[in-house]
């Protein structure tokens, strides 16, 4: 190709042309039309089309080396090895490296295209006129007409019957999609009213563990402004069902003094002001136990519900719906804390069918 | 007598003698050096209440009273014992700058020397737990960093978040940052319960355990950095701060530069 730089396609020659004959109109507002054209650097000079052509492909091939760099590092680099970079610091050798290739092969292609269209593509300018959506007054005129006509023709005003009946099964129609529903299982039946606590009987009453020490607790070992975590006599870890049971049966063991107990029946369902309160939030089920010793709250970490344990963990502030539910315990003979009973009502959040 | 002189030079003479003589200085030893030593500890203990008392006239009574009763503005300390006023005072959270919410920590004027002092104090006033030794709160074992990690996660993470980065509270209370904390403090953090935090005593957290966590935090600390940005290890509230700034501005960002010095933007 040739050195085309013909005048009529330099920007000077068009561009204040056009405008000097909008300004001559007399209306300062008037609708100046669409702009001039104007040609880039690389549609009227060769020489720079060519360098543009030469740098999205440089960026393409950038890309390509990058991504030859990622396999190769994912192949040479050890796993285990940590090397400095600044300002990261110590940082995996083989994830700093794979991110970087990967980043800089997909960052590449990017730009290369982007360049690409801005420098290269076809610049031409397409103007699309807006029309109004709306059909015009005759056709409107029409259908309203014969929507009325319709209207009379059915007496769907007239017979009140009909229309009533038509809105009712319209109504009910969606409720086989909630029927459908059913299909997802069977309902939980009373799992959730039960926890692993209801082993529990006066009779044979169920030793609170300590988490950490995986042994019963004597009523001496909970002093006041401690915080123990306790799981029902019988769970190990090393269950099958772990993690479904303790997600019920998770208990905080807190001492208030006597005095500071407000709530009369949390007193008494408690052990000389030793509490044992469900762990898992009556919100969405969060384990809970940011517990403050001085205040006495404990703080629901996921939508921060606050439950006030001196005062038989009334919510105070947030979302949850109800109090903790709090477990009845005493000591057996040896003097080690024990649980009476399951929890009188069901711990974690509401469901339709929870008393 | 004779019979005995005349086996005076018998072979077995010389270790008679000595066992003899090793006895009679046990025996004395027994006798007289624990008694000297002990009233040397109470002389020396003695002094160092006096001293603990005299500083915290100075620091401490204006709050928690002249013998430490406490009043208005501050707790009994009778029986919080020397663990807390170690922890309380070489943290510099007490003397306390101002009341509030919460006592943060700051820089600590007194020297260990007088920490003593003031915890001997105390710890005069009634019985507490008492400062750990450094062997308490120093881990030997490599696999006690594993152990503490499940401890933590039972224990402390609620609070103090699974990096040990601190996070926020009720009221304006919130859960210290565990980065750089002595070792030995956060020991006494759990014997002591100080502020809002729950103590952990002995009783249910044995003091192994203790130590394990403390090698847990201390590991958290060294850890490296297996890549990418950490963004302070505060979960979801940062990351998603970071996602909405920076990720969607540089989107935006990368779109005006894509749209910008076309034919038609440089006109308008
Ligand atoms: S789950 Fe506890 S406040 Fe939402």
């Amino acid at each position: 190709m040739s050195h085309d730089m013909s005048e009529d396609k330099l920007p000077e020659s068009h561009g204040s042309a056009g405008q000097h004959e909008v300004a001559s109109h007399g209306d300062p507002f008037a609708d100046p039309g669409l702009p001039a054209h104007e040609p880039r650097r690389t549609d009227i000079d060769e020489r720079a089309a060519k360098r543009a052509e030469r740098q999205v492909s440089l960026m393409f091939v950038v890309s390509m080396l990058a991504t030859v760099g990622f396999i190769a590092s994912y192949v040479a680099i050890d796993a285990d090895k940590i090397v400095y970079i600044f300002p990261l610091g110590h940082v995996s050798a083989l994830n700093f490296a794979l991110g970087l290739t990967l980043g800089v092969a997909l960052f590449c292609i990017g730009a290369g295209a982007v360049h690409w269209a801005r420098t290269l593509m076809s610049d031409h300018e397409l103007p699309a006129e807006r029309h109004p959506i709306e059909a015009d007054d005759e056709v409107r005129a029409d259908v309203i007409e014969q929507f009325k006509t319709g209207a009379a023709e059915s007496g769907f005003g007239r017979r009140k019957m009909i229309r009533n009946t038509l809105i009712g099964s319209m109504a009910l129609v969606p409720l086989s999609g909630v029927v459908l529903l059913r299909d997802l299982g069977p309902l939980p039946e009373k799992k959730l009213q039960h926890t692993g606590w209801d082993l529990a009987t006066p009779e044979h009453p169920l030793p609170l563990v300590n988490m950490n020490t995986n042994k019963p607790m004597k009523a001496e070992d909970i002093v006041v402004g401690s915080l123990t975590f306790a799981k029902p006599e019988g769970l190990e870890e090393d269950d099958e069902t772990f993690q479904q049971q303790i997600a019920k049966d998770a208990l905080m063991l807190v001492r208030i003094a006597p005095e500071n107990i407000k709530d009369k029946d949390s007193a008494e369902l408690g052990f000389e002001g030793i509490l044992a309160y469900s762990k898992i939030c009556t919100h969405v089920g969060c384990p809970i136990s940011l517990y403050e010793q001085q205040t006495h709250h404990a703080l629901c970490p996921c939508h921060q519900s606050t439950f006030d344990l001196a005062d038989g963990a009334r919510v105070i502030f947030g979302p949850a719906g109800h109090p903790l539910p709090q477990l009845k315990i005493t000591t057996n003979e040896e003097g080690f804390l024990v649980a009476t009973g399951d929890f009188a009502e069901p711990v974690g959040p509401s469901f339709w069918e929870r008393s | 007598m004779k019979k005995l002189s005349a086996r005076r030079r018998h072979p077995l003479a010389a270790l008679v003698v000595l066992l003899l003589a090793l006895a009679a200085t046990g025996g004395l030893y027994a006798a007289f050096a624990p008694a000297e030593k002990a009233q040397a500890d109470t002389a020396a203990q003695s002094l160092a209440i006096d001293e603990g008392k005299k500083l915290f006239a100075v620091g401490c009574s204006s709050c928690h009273g002249l013998n430490g009763e406490g009043s208005s503005d501050g707790p009994s300390l009778v029986g919080v014992g020397s663990a807390a006023v170690d922890f309380q005072v070489a943290t510099g959270r007490m003397p306390a700058q101002q009341p509030g919410a919460q006592v943060p920590k700051k820089k600590n004027i007194y020297t260990q020397h007088e920490i003593d002092q003031l915890a001997a104090f105390v710890a005069s006033l009634g019985p507490g737990p008492v400062a750990p030794t450094e062997k308490q709160y120093t881990s030997t074992n490599p696999d006690d960093v594993a152990a503490g990690g499940e401890l933590f996660r039972t224990n402390c993470a609620q609070c103090h978040n699974f990096a040990g980065q601190g996070g926020a509270l009720t009221q304006g209370k919130y859960a210290p940052s565990l980065e750089g904390v002595e070792a030995k403090h956060i020991y006494e953090a759990m014997q002591t319960g100080p502020q809002n935090m729950p103590s952990f005593p002995d009783t249910t957290m044995p003091e192994e355990q203790k130590r394990q966590i403390v090698a847990f935090v201390r590991n958290l600390n060294e850890e490296p950095n297996p890549g990418g940005l950490t963004l302070g290890s505060l979960g979801p509230v940062t990351e998603g701060l970071f996602g909405w700034i920076f990720g969607l501005g540089v989107l935006i960002a990368v779109a005006i530069w894509v749209a910008a010095h076309t034919t038609k933007a440089r006109k308008s």
